[in-house]
Parts: C-alpha cells; sequence; structure tokens
C-alpha cells in the first residue's frame, strides 16, 4: 500500500536500525489490521446479521405459507371477515401437534411492531434456530392455544433482531399467532424484567410453580437491556380468542396476513 | 508488510491490484464465515433465551 523508499544513500541506517524500523512498521500494520477487522466485526455483528436472517425468516415464512396453501385453500376471497370478535365463538381453541426440532409451528404478527411485523416461529430455542429462524418456542412448554404457558425466546439485537421492540408493548396489545389450524389472538398483559436464571417464567403460570393452569399464556423472553444480557425481559400475554383457519384471519391483520403468506 | 507482499506478487500492476482485491475478497469471505460467528460468541447479544440456552 506504502510504497517505500529503498535505501537511500543520504544516511545509509545501520542494519540494526532497519530492522527496528521494519519490526515496528509490521507491528504498526498489524493493529492497524486488527482495528479494522474489528469494526468489521461490529458492522457484520449489528447490521448484516439481521440482513441475513431476515433473507431466510422470510424463506422460511414462504414456505409454511406454501404448505398452508396446499393444506387448507384460504376463503379469505369469498367473505371478508368484515365483524371482528363481538359473538363470535369458535368454542375451544384446537391445539396442533409439536413439530420437530426447527420445524415451523406459525407466524406472529405484532401490530405494535409495525404493519410489517412477520415473524416465523419456530421449535426449539438452541442457537441455530435463534440465530437464523426467527422467535424459538421453548420445546417443554404448550402449544398456541393449549391451557398452560406458550413460551417463545427471540432476540433484542442482532439475527433479526425479532423483539427489538418488546418494551414498547402496552397492556391491552394484540399479538397474533398463526398456525395451520387458525388464528390465536393474545392480548398483551405486562412486562416483567428478571435474571437469566428464572425459569419459573416458563411454568404452565408463570413464576406459578406448581400451580394447575386455566388460562393459556402467551410468554416471549428477550435479552435486556438492550445490546447487553445481563437480564432477560418478559412479556406476558394471554388468549383472548381464536379462530379456525377457515373462517379467514381477524379482520386487523387481514391484510399482513395476505401479504405474508398471499406470495406463497 | 502489505507493501513487502504488494512488491511480491507477480505480474503487472494492473494484475497485482487485481490479485490484492481477490486477497482482500477472500480475507473478508473467510471473517464472515469462520472468524466472526466464532468471535460473536465473546458478545452477550444472542442471549435470549431463559435458564440453559438449550432447553430440554
Amino acid at each position: 500500500m506504502v510504497l517505500q523508499e529503498k535505501a537511500g544513500p543520504a544516511t545509509a541506517p545501520a542494519p540494526r536500525r532497519a530492522l527496528l524500523r521494519g519490526t515496528i512498521q509490521v507491528l504498526g500494520e498489524l493493529l492497524i489490521t486488527a482495528g479494522v477487522i474489528l469494526l468489521l466485526f461490529v458492522a457484520w455483528q449489528l447490521w448484516w446479521t439481521n440482513v441475513e436472517s431476515d433473507a431466510k425468516q422470510t424463506q422460511v415464512i414462504k414456505e409454511f405459507a406454501k404448505d398452508l396453501g396446499s393444506a387448507a385453500p384460504t376463503p379469505a376471497a369469498s367473505a371478508p371477515p368484515a365483524k371482528a370478535a363481538a359473538g363470535e365463538d369458535f368454542g375451544k381453541p384446537v391445539v396442533g401437534t409439536a413439530p420437530g426440532h426447527a420445524g415451523t409451528i406459525g407466524i406472529m404478527y405484532i401490530p405494535r411492531f409495525g404493519p410489517t411485523y412477520t415473524r416465523p416461529i419456530v421449535q426449539g430455542t438452541s442457537q441455530d434456530v435463534l440465530d437464523t429462524l426467527g422467535l424459538g418456542h421453548y420445546s417443554n412448554t404448550a402449544m398456541p392455544g393449549a391451557v398452560g404457558n406458550f413460551a417463545v425466546a427471540g432476540h433484542r439485537q442482532t439475527h433479526g433482531a425479532v423483539l427489538d421492540n418488546i418494551h414498547t408493548l402496552v397492556p391491552g396489545d394484540k399479538i397474533y399467532v398463526q398456525t395451520k389450524d387458525g388464528y390465536y389472538v393474545y392480548v398483551f398483559r405486562n412486562n416483567q424484567i428478571v435474571m437469566p436464571s428464572r425459569t419459573d417464567v416458563l411454568e404452565p403460570v408463570p413464576t406459578q410453580p406448581g400451580v394447575a393452569p386455566t388460562e393459556s399464556y402467551l410468554t416471549m423472553t428477550s435479552c435486556n437491556p438492550r445490546f447487553g444480557a445481563e437480564e432477560r425481559i418478559i412479556a406476558y400475554a394471554l388468549l383472548d380468542s381464536w379462530r379456525p383457519a377457515a373462517a379467514g384471519p381477524p379482520a386487523e391483520i387481514a391484510a399482513q396476513v395476505a401479504a405474508a403468506t398471499g406470495r406463497g | 508488510m502489505y507493501a513487502w507482499i504488494f512488491r511480491h506478487l507477480p505480474g503487472p500492476l494492473w494484475l497485482r491490484i487485481l490479485i490484492s482485491l481477490v486477497l482482500v475478497f477472500i480475507a473478508l469471505v473467510l471473517m464472515v464465515q469462520f472468524l466472526f460467528p466464532w468471535m460473536s460468541h465473546f458478545t452477550q447479544f444472542t442471549d435470549s433465551t431463559i435458564g440453559s440456552t438449550d432447553q430440554p
């Protein structure tokens, strides 16, 4: 990169000085290289992993939508679900069977996180799932709609940053989970910040070990604070209603569902 | 060091510039594929689960 003058005749430095100068130059170049690599690492971690994971997650949603299309054609076009809730009752929610590790359970829609917030929910919370596939379902917890606790984990930063805005949820916010069986509507209740060792937030009744559940909970866990991981931020939601797939998506997210699955 | 490498590349100037660019690109690919994922174990951004990362 830097063109060096070859041993000028002016001073003719002793070989020892030349060696010292060469060593210092190599050392300096190595240090600059290390600095550049660290900067590249920061860019990779905070930006590039998001680009990669977003692409991968879009792919997962596409594949899931394709499976949906072949399993049950959406009747949305015939009769748009004009009236939401209000008297609608589809009985007890259908609870699907859990897929194998890294299998797609469904899609999560959280309007509070923006009109395009569409993330896959995948079985398992190991690094390979969370780093590329989206929200990971704690495989020892309940499935969506089941009485008990449906718990998922997601990254606050990097690899898609699927739960970056978890702290912006307001009590009453709707969280929609779409599976091949239907749509589960959860209502956000509260946040809690705990230490990473608090496994009791995953209990069937969160933080109450040994208590038999009577309701369906949704628990989301992520890092806290942002750009750190000293604590965990937990978001609790309760199942409000559900619609079978044949009834079409809830009106509030109909456009999002169409955008996410229509391409399939 | 880099000047030394550049001087020892074969061919005319344009070829040496081309080779250096290819070398830099290869270094980037290796870093993204292997070095950065390994380095990310030393940051905490990716710990979002409760209890152990590998739930039974």
